[in-house]
């Protein structure tokens, strides 16, 4: 069998903004397709990563309706990734820093994350057999 | 001896940090570490076989393993066989792997 890893990744980046969350879900992904169990500590703007007010919006330069864009939003692929999880027998645990999610107003976040401290942040990486910190440019 | 695996997501043409990312590299090779470069967003625009970079072309004359993320690539135009000697297309599974096995990862 297997060896079972836990990893950790902290995320820095808001939404909508850097290559580095698609680059990030994407490794995300890749873990929990092993099976890992995945940590994710998110601090500064990628506490709106999780954000459950994310909402679609049409496109009215290019003519399209919200469905016709169907313009991809975070909250719905962490949700997805959190599906995928379960379908790999791996845990996604979500921490958003609460100072941060405070300053910000984001709040209300989808059901999977939760609110942390940077406390979470040491005890993940203590408890990870890797942690990977992906910083804003 | 660790593990250090560094990924670097900088245009080298664009970022001097690129260049400092190579050089770590290097020096922790020279310490003894087994070290690996994972080039990923606009870090592979060096690895096209005409592009003129010093820094990495150092690397290349290591054993540092030096990856280029393959998804990028594409993204890229780049095809794998335009790649220069040394670099290999590779997953970012790789970064997963290495983590798995406890490497230290580093995302500049």
């Amino acid at each position: 069998m297997a060896t079972k890893h836990t990893l950790t990744f902290v995320l820095m980046d808001a939404p909508f903004e850097s290559a580095r969350t698609t680059i990030a879900f994407r490794l995300l992904h890749a873990a929990l397709d092993r099976g890992y169990d995945v940590n994710v500590f998110a601090y500064e703007g990628a506490v709106a990563l999780s954000f459950a007010k994310q909402a679609q919006h049409p496109n009215a330069v290019h003519g399209r309706d919200v469905a016709q864009e169907d313009h991809p939003l975070s909250k719905n692929w962490i949700a997805a990734l959190m599906a995928h999880a379960r379908t790999r027998g791996a845990d996604l645990k979500w921490v958003n820093c609460g100072l941060c999610v405070d300053e910000r107003g984001v709040g209300e976040a989808i059901e999977g994350a939760r609110r942390g401290s940077p406390a979470d942040c040491w005890k993940m990486a203590q408890q990870s057999t890797a942690t990977l910190v992906i910083p804003t440019k | 001896m660790r593990g250090y695996l560094l990924i670097e997501s900088r245009d080298p043409f664009e970022s001097t940090g690129a260049a400092r990312t190579c050089e770590l590299a290097i020096q922790l090779r020279a310490a003894g570490h087994d070290v690996a470069l994972f080039l990923v967003q606009n870090g592979v625009l060096a690895v096209r076989s005409g592009a003129r970079r010093t820094e990495l072309d150092k690397v290349l004359g290591t054993k540092i393993e030096v990856l280029a993320d393959d998804f990028s690539l594409r993204e890229r135009g780049i095809a794998p066989a335009s790649l220069s000697g040394g670099v290999k297309a590779a997953p970012i599974d790789s970064v997963v792997e290495r983590m798995a096995a406890g490497w230290n990862a580093i995302w500049h």
